[in-house]
């Protein structure tokens, strides 16, 4: 007899089993429609690839896995897709979520299916994908996609079966276990060969359920699986504690069983993979007990994913006048159902139907006395009344240093608290408050990030601009400074490179220069006529003064043109840029040639025609009183004071 | 060896300065409200206690009995302690800003902590050598953040409790603090 | 010169005194350079308990500043985003009195609000860009600009700027993925009778704190 170690707490509630396993398990009839929820299991809900008005054949799938941890949906039968959309699901908020509705056809005809002869020849990950596209959740209750489950990390050394069901008034799996014991066994068996053969397999059976015991031994005669029963207790049937009470290894906190090398599964989800590997069939049925005094028939059914809850009990005989509350799950660890239309899902194991009797309404709640007695009924050796102190305070950082993540919600210390504390409540209501701060907290300080990078941004554009003008200011600063023949020439050369137009180009840029200085010279000349008819001598001085302007940028343009005609004969294969640079070059060596006198009699004759024509512009702004006044007069003034200099230093030279 | 034990048990139980002598009772109620504050400032008085209790001995032996200045005792031990709580302070500044800011107010507050003086005065009039001063210091501390510690606990939990209205915060803290003296009068002739 | 000192009781109690002040005052003077503090690493603990949403709700610009203008000695209770709670939070760090929220700088809501432009009436200035604290808006100059909603705050501050006002604050819907459990009603509430004419006056008022 193989050592088992005894649960921590735990309760002895009364089991109340007897009354749904007197008849086999039962099928009911078709329901009018099946309505299948996108998500069943923990996970990406699923992603749908059908339409309304498809039509499906039993099997086929519905809705594909949407990521790693996410399986499918099939089609429970043949039939028509009638609705894609929102339905009431059974979930303790009452919500509704994405459903896929059903109508059968009847028919009940299955889709093209096949399994595999022997599943040895495939690889365990072949095999795992196969399961992926099955639809297998875990059927115990928490619906963890089992092919995520069975690829961990770290290799596993012992695999347990959890056929324990310690929650009172449940009995699927043990009606699973008396009807199916073979297919279990070949089950455990294929999972022992995904899980590359572990050392020991178990399969873990409370003592109150002999005749599942004697249906699974003779089964197991030829194989390495054990198993074990032991005492009945609440709730040795939860994943951790059944580890505890088999092999004695506690399941690290924030942790999985796979982490110390376990794999636990519920000998429901080993059925199904039995049947997809074999037969290839996915999952579309579970086994649901309905139970409760509120329901005639007590009685186990293979029920066909998505039926009503309203169906099965409307089977059952359900009286609904004499039904407290309704129940999905059993009465430790259920919740209330308000809109019996919803479905069964893969995770609904039992509907309880009690009566007034059965299940009285709570009883108020009444101040804590201390006592201690939920400490010693707490399975993973929690502290549920500190836990309670803080949970009213709203002391997230006490609770976390309570390890409230670690409790399983079993409903072991509000069942024996005397003042009728609602425990549990208190601490769903803090361990959601207290993921949605963990959440706010990762949203908050990416916010934070990005503010920082913004910043950070904003600072070094500012910089960059900064330093831009920097430069800017630099080489005009240095352009103010250099004026000897080097620098002419260097200056001219960069202008030319900065320039490099082709010559049809320099054609077509000239050219436009002529028409539009003839243009302005044009509208000048209009000008002038147009005022002669009646305007002020100050207006005909202005006019005349513009033509005389667009008169000398035409002669300007024509010479540019004939300059720059002059050299665009040569042949085309010479570069333009560098026929441009000799240009320039040659005429600054021109320029460095002339004697000074030259130079300065040209640089006189540039600056009297500048002076000429500043002088002209300051008369004009004069006459309109414009704000330009000053900078005009400061401009002649300095011209004025140049070409006396060039003059004086040309007489110089002369003498 | 034996006196020292003595020393240390009369120091730290049977003579408990805050629930027997009651002295230093201000740090006792205001910084308990929270454990690691309590722990916080029991860490700061182990230190200012400890080398206040030398200090002041070795100010009275070497330079005001010497000159004839004992009347002096009073001012001078009041210089060497506000000292040593300056240093404290700074260093405490320097090594935890978050204690310094949380112990806030009470950390100078340790100067005018009747323990302390308390401590330097029986010093004298006990006439205790220097590892005896030193060691009584150390003592006194020692019993004063054993009580301060388990004080904080029981407040921390009373915050949280079923209080009644009248006597939440203050009141009962008093309360609690009272049957903590009594329970430590059970020391008394122990030693 | 110790004779005098010692006859003269005035001279050797000022010495006396004196002499102590001098040593220590060179002590304190010598441990006030060794354990100078830089800056004051509050201000990123403050930080890290504020939402984040850089709206200004609070009159300052920016999260990291209001939290340098608390470790200065500013009221906690100035951040509408982040409520209640915050002003828990951060008075237990700082071990202060939890005051309620300041209604002068906003309400606190329940529900989130993320931003969304109306696409149709975006003229692409670029106006929301600049003003979104967290880069939340995709979009460049002429082009269409959008809101990321991942990474929207709720703060409201693109919608000023908007020249077309095409900008709605929305709020986010609830699905099931954000249902939690309510904690249950204390003991107190429980414990009331159904009519108030039962309780007497004083009970009537607080029989629910805790």
């Amino acid at each position: 007899m193989r050592k088992v170690w005894d649960l921590i707490g735990g309760i002895h509630p009364p089991e109340n089993k007897h009354q749904s396993v007197k008849d086999s398990v039962g099928v009911p009839p078709l329901p009018k429609k099946l309505v299948i929820p996108l998500n069943q299991h923990i996970g990406a809900p699923s992603k749908i690839m059908v339409s309304i008005g498809d039509s499906v054949l039993k099997g086929q799938l519905l809705a594909e896995p949407k990521g790693v941890v996410s399986t499918g949906v099939h089609a429970p039968t043949s039939g028509l897709i009638s609705d894609i959309g929102d339905h009431s699901i059974p979930h303790p908020s009452g919500m509704s979520a994405p459903c896929i509705t059903l109508t059968p056809d009847g028919k009940d005809k299955w889709i093209e299916h096949k399994g595999l002869k022997n599943y040895r020849d495939q690889s365990p990950d072949e095999l795992l994908i196969i399961i992926r596209h099955s639809g297998i959740a875990g059927l115990g209750g928490a619906g963890f996609p089992t092919a995520v489950k069975l690829s961990p990390e770290k290799a596993i050394s012992t695999l347990i079966l959890n056929g324990t069901e310690c929650e009172p008034y449940i009995t699927s799996d043990d009606m699973l276990m008396r009807e199916h014991p073979e297919d279990i066994v070949r089950g455990i068996q294929i999972l022992s060969y995904i899980l590359g053969e572990p050392r020991e397999i178990l399969i873990g059976i409370e003592n109150n359920k002999p005749e599942a015991c004697a249906a699974l031994e003779p089964h197991l005669k030829n194989t390495t699986t054990e198993l074990v029963t032991f005492d009945t207790r609440y709730p040795s049937g939860g994943e951790k504690q059944l580890i505890q009470i088999l092999t004695g290894k506690e399941v690290p906190e924030k942790g999985l069983p796979s982490d110390i090398g376990i794999a636990c599964l519920n000998v429901g989800t080993a059925y199904a993979i039995y049947r997809a590997i074999t037969f290839g069939e996915p999952l579309i049925s579970r086994i649901t007990t309905v139970t409760g005094e509120a329901c005639a028939i007590n009685r186990n059914y293979e029920t066909l994913i998505g039926t009503p809850i309203s169906h099965l009990l409307k089977n059952s005989q359900f009286n609904e006048d004499i039904c407290s509350r309704l129940i999905v799950g059993g009465p430790m660890m259920g919740f209330a159902l308000e809109d019996l239309d919803a479905p069964v899902i893969k995770t609904t194991n039992c509907i309880l139907a009690p009566s007034e009797k059965e299940f009285p309404s709570p009883a108020p709640a009444q101040a804590c006395i201390r006592c201690g007695m939920c400490a010693e009924a707490c399975p993973a050796s929690l502290l549920p009344q500190q836990l309670l102190w803080h949970a009213q305070s709203k002391n997230y950082e006490k609770l976390e240093t309570q390890n409230l993540f670690d409790c399983i919600e079993c409903g072991a210390c509000s069942y024996v608290c005397p003042s009728n504390i609602p425990l549990v409540q208190y601490y769903r209501a803090s361990k959601g408050e207290m993921r949605k701060q963990a959440q706010e907290k990762i949203s908050s300080d990416r916010a934070r990030e990005r503010f920082e990078f913004q910043k950070i941004r904003k600072e070094k554009e500012l910089l960059a601009k900064q330093i831009q003008r920097d430069v800017r200011l630099k080489s005009a600063a240095q352009a103010k400074k250099n004026s000897g023949a080097e620098e002419i020439i260097q200056a001219a050369i960069d202008r030319v490179e900065a320039t490099k137009a082709s010559p049809e180009d320099q054609q077509a840029r000239s050219s436009r220069r002529i028409a539009r200085a003839e243009d302005q010279l044009n509208s000048a000349q209009e000008k002038l006529n147009t005022l002669k008819k009646d305007a002020t001598t100050n207006q005909h001085e202005q006019a005349a003064a513009a033509l005389e302007d667009a008169r000398v940028r035409l002669d300007e343009a024509r010479s540019i043109q004939e300059s720059s005609g002059i050299k665009s004969s040569p042949s085309v294969e010479v570069d333009p840029a560098s026929v441009a640079i000799e240009k320039a070059k040659a005429e600054a060596v021109n320029q460095a040639n002339l004697s000074s006198e030259e130079k300065l009699h040209n640089t006189i004759q540039s600056l009297t025609l500048r002076l000429e024509k500043s002088i002209t512009r300051l008369e004009i702004a004069k006459t309109e009183g414009s704000e330009n006044i000053d900078v005009l007069t400061t401009a002649s003034n300095k011209l004025e004071e140049k070409l006396a200099a060039t003059q004086a230093a040309l007489l110089k030279i002369k003498t | 060896m034996q006196e020292f034990a003595v020393i240390l048990i009369s120091a730290i139980f049977v003579n408990n300065f805050v629930l027997v002598q009651f002295l230093g009772l201000c740090p006792f109620m205001g910084v308990s409200s929270k454990l690691e504050t309590a722990i916080g400032m029991a860490g700061a008085t182990t230190f200012v206690l400890t080398i206040a209790a030398m200090s002041s001995y070795m100010v009275n032996t070497w330079i005001l009995i010497p000159l004839n200045l004992e009347y002096l005792k009073t001012i001078s031990f009041i210089l060497v302690i506000a000292v040593v709580v300056q240093f404290t302070k700074m260093f405490i500044e320097k090594s935890s800003p978050l204690l310094y800011r949380v112990l806030g107010v009470f950390l100078p507050l340790i100067t005018t902590n009747c323990a302390v003086l308390g401590v330097a005065l029986q010093n004298t009039t006990k006439a205790h050598t220097l590892s005896q001063s030193t060691l009584y210091g150390f003592g006194a501390a020692i019993g004063f953040s054993l009580v301060l510690i388990l004080f904080s606990a029981m407040r921390e939990r009373l915050t949280v409790a079923d209080v009644p209205k009248p006597f939440k915060g203050a009141a009962i803290a008093m309360i609690t603090a009272g049957l903590m003296s009594l329970a430590f009068m059970g020391f008394s002739g122990l030693v | 010169m110790y004779d005098i000192i010692i006859q003269n009781p005035l001279y050797s109690a000022l010495l006396a005194l004196a002499g102590l002040s001098v040593i220590f005052g060179g002590i304190l003077g010598y441990a006030a350079i060794k354990f100078k503090v830089a800056g004051d690493p509050i201000i990123e603990q403050i930080d890290s308990l504020l939402p984040q949403t850089q709206c200004g709700q609070c009159g300052y610009p920016g999260c990291k500043p209001y939290a340098k203008a608390i470790a200065d000695g500013d009221t906690i209770n100035k951040c509408p985003p982040g409520g209640q709670s915050t002003i828990n939070a951060i008075a237990d760090l700082l071990d202060v009195d939890a005051p309620n929220l300041n209604s002068e700088h906003g309400e606190e809501s329940d529900t989130r609000t993320i931003a969304y432009i109306r696409e149709d009436e975006c003229i692409g200035c670029t106006k929301c860009i600049q003003a979104c604290p967290v880069d939340a808006i995709l979009g460049a100059a002429k082009l269409m600009h959008t809101v990321i909603v991942s990474e929207c705050t709720g703060c409201d501050l693109c919608v000023d700027p908007c020249p077309v006002d095409c900008i709605d604050m929305l709020p986010v819907e609830k699905g099931l993925s954000d249902w939690k459990w309510n904690l249950p009603s204390s003991v107190g509430e429980q414990l009331l009778p159904s009519k108030p004419d039962d309780i007497i006056a004083s009970d009537r008022s607080g029989a629910s704190t805790r």
